[in-house]
């Protein structure tokens, strides 16, 4: 197996070109399971972790723009504020020693139904930035997942970073799973509001062949959430709600939970999201 | 394919060439013997294998040896300053932390380095929101610690134990800290 390890962002890229079979890897936390368990036998690796652009962050144009090498540590830590729902999925994923090593870029690059950055991403408008030796160009989160594990990046193209929209009221995420470590989300869902708007982002993990969005949904809340006040909605308006998510998923039966339980938990999390988002309007923390 | 690597493993300097293929897991414990780190799971679950690479925890099952060209490695069996045993190893003897004894090198590496995210400040998902958004360092109660030391199993159910011996550390190594001595003093006999 070959070992790709350029040290600047312009040698990543040209290696990619070269050797667009080559399997981009960061932390590691991913790609070396596969490798370990023999389920992938690359002839080249590409390993991103000496490129030192890509562990950068900084404000960009009302965005947020992530390197796509920040660790889940350091993303929690320093961007934390900048994008809520964002870090709040970070520091669920996995293990301590994972979110050391573990990036959004990898979540992206792996495109996993169940990563834990989809829904933020998506609830939040966030764009996807991917490069290659020819340019650089950004997607929508709502339009970069195709399938499982498969995305619109091209195989010349690497995950350069993500640019989440700052902040424009409360962000809130939430997943199902036996514990709170080591778990692959039964579901998650994340929800995202932009009060001075009066608009609506969801994005719904793990119940689908990709994440996805709840547009029904988004626009039922816009209509009846009280953004003045921050009133809990009524029971009826937090049932359809809940049902709208649920009806948006398009789950399937496997070990981690059946379709019908993913459905259910996700109009729980759903009322939940609303009500916590409704609690930060009241509270005032906008 | 191979590559010639340096790794500094516990001060100690090797040279080595290892397969592309190789983990940093087998290359500490295969090519160089450092048998600190265990194999359980090979695929991040289980934390035995933690060390820190770098200063920071990880799982080294997880980690390429190439990949860690030039880092630096200390293990469970590198924390113990020449005859006297780091206060987290101490404290683990304190609290009968352990049963078997295999996932023990890597709790130990991982409280260490938990002990060091914590003063830096890192909130976990346990930590209150308000809290971790001031920045306030988190007071290491025992769900704090739970939480922060998830990413290590112990099949003999050693918890209660491991939980007081990190927590008793913490508020040594607090204490210590407090008063300006670098290491704690020992508290009371070993078992």
């Amino acid at each position: 197996m070959d070992f790709l390890s350029p040290d600047t962002w312009a040698g990543a890229l040209a290696a990619k070109a070269a050797r667009p079979e080559a399997v981009p890897v960061m932390g590691g936390t991913d790609v070396m399971v596969e490798l370990n368990l023999g389920r992938r036998r690359p002839h080249a690796l590409l390993d991103l972790t000496r490129v030192p652009e890509l562990a950068r962050w900084g404000a960009e144009d009302g965005y947020t723009r992530v390197g796509a090498g920040v660790s889940y540590t350091r993303l929690v830590e320093r961007v934390g504020s900048r994008a809520p729902a964002l870090a709040a999925a970070a520091r669920s994923v996995a293990s301590p020693q994972i979110r050391n090593r573990g990036s959004v870029g990898g979540n992206l690059g792996g495109a996993s139904p169940a990563g834990d950055c989809h829904p933020p991403l998506l609830a939040a408008g966030a764009l996807v930035e991917l490069a290659s030796a020819a340019g650089v160009r950004r997607v929508p989160a709502s339009e970069f997942y195709l399938g499982p594990g498969r995305t619109v990046r091209r195989e010349d193209e690497l995950v350069a970073a993500v640019l989440v929209p700052e902040p424009r009221g409360p962000q809130v995420f939430a997943k199902v799973g036996p514990r709170n470590a080591m778990v692959i989300a039964v579901v998650s869902f994340a929800l995202a509001l932009d009060v001075a708007a009066r608009r609506a982002g969801t994005g719904i993990g793990s119940a689908g062949p990709t994440p996805l969005r709840a547009r029904a949904a988004e626009e039922f809340l816009a209509r009846e959430f009280d953004w003045a006040g921050g009133a809990d909605p009524s029971p009826e308006a937090a049932r359809r709600f809940g049902d709208l998510v649920a009806g948006a998923a398009r789950p399937i039966d496997d070990v981690r939970g059946s379709a019908a339980y993913r459905r259910h938990a996700l109009a729980v999390l759903a009322r939940r999201a609303w009500a916590r988002c409704a609690a930060e309007v009241r509270g005032g923390g906008v | 394919m191979h590559a010639d690597i340096t790794l500094t493993v516990d001060g100690r300097r090797h040279q080595l060439r290892v397969d592309t293929r190789t983990t940093l897991l087998d290359a500490l414990r295969e090519d160089l013997g450092v048998t600190a780190p265990k194999k359980g799971c090979d695929h991040g679950q289980c934390g035995s294998c933690t060390v820190l690479l770098n200063g920071r925890r990880v799982v080294t099952c997880l980690v390429l040896a190439v990949a860690g060209d030039g880092a630096e490695v200390v293990t469970a069996a590198g924390l113990a300053e020449g005859g006297d045993l780091h206060p987290m190893q101490e404290a683990f003897m304190d609290h009968d932390a352990f049963q078997c004894g295999y996932c023990t090198p890597g709790q130990i590496c991982s409280a260490v380095g938990m002990l060091d995210e914590a003063a830096a400040g890192w909130p976990s998902a346990a930590t209150p929101p308000r809290a971790s958004a001031e920045g306030a360092v988190a007071e290491l109660d025992d769900t704090e610690i739970r939480e922060r030391m998830s990413g290590n199993l112990c099949r003999c159910g050693a918890y209660a134990g491991i939980v007081s011996a990190i927590g008793d550390a913490a508020r040594r190594t607090h204490a210590a800290a407090a008063s300006g001595i670098p290491r704690p003093a020992r508290e009371g006999g070993r078992r």
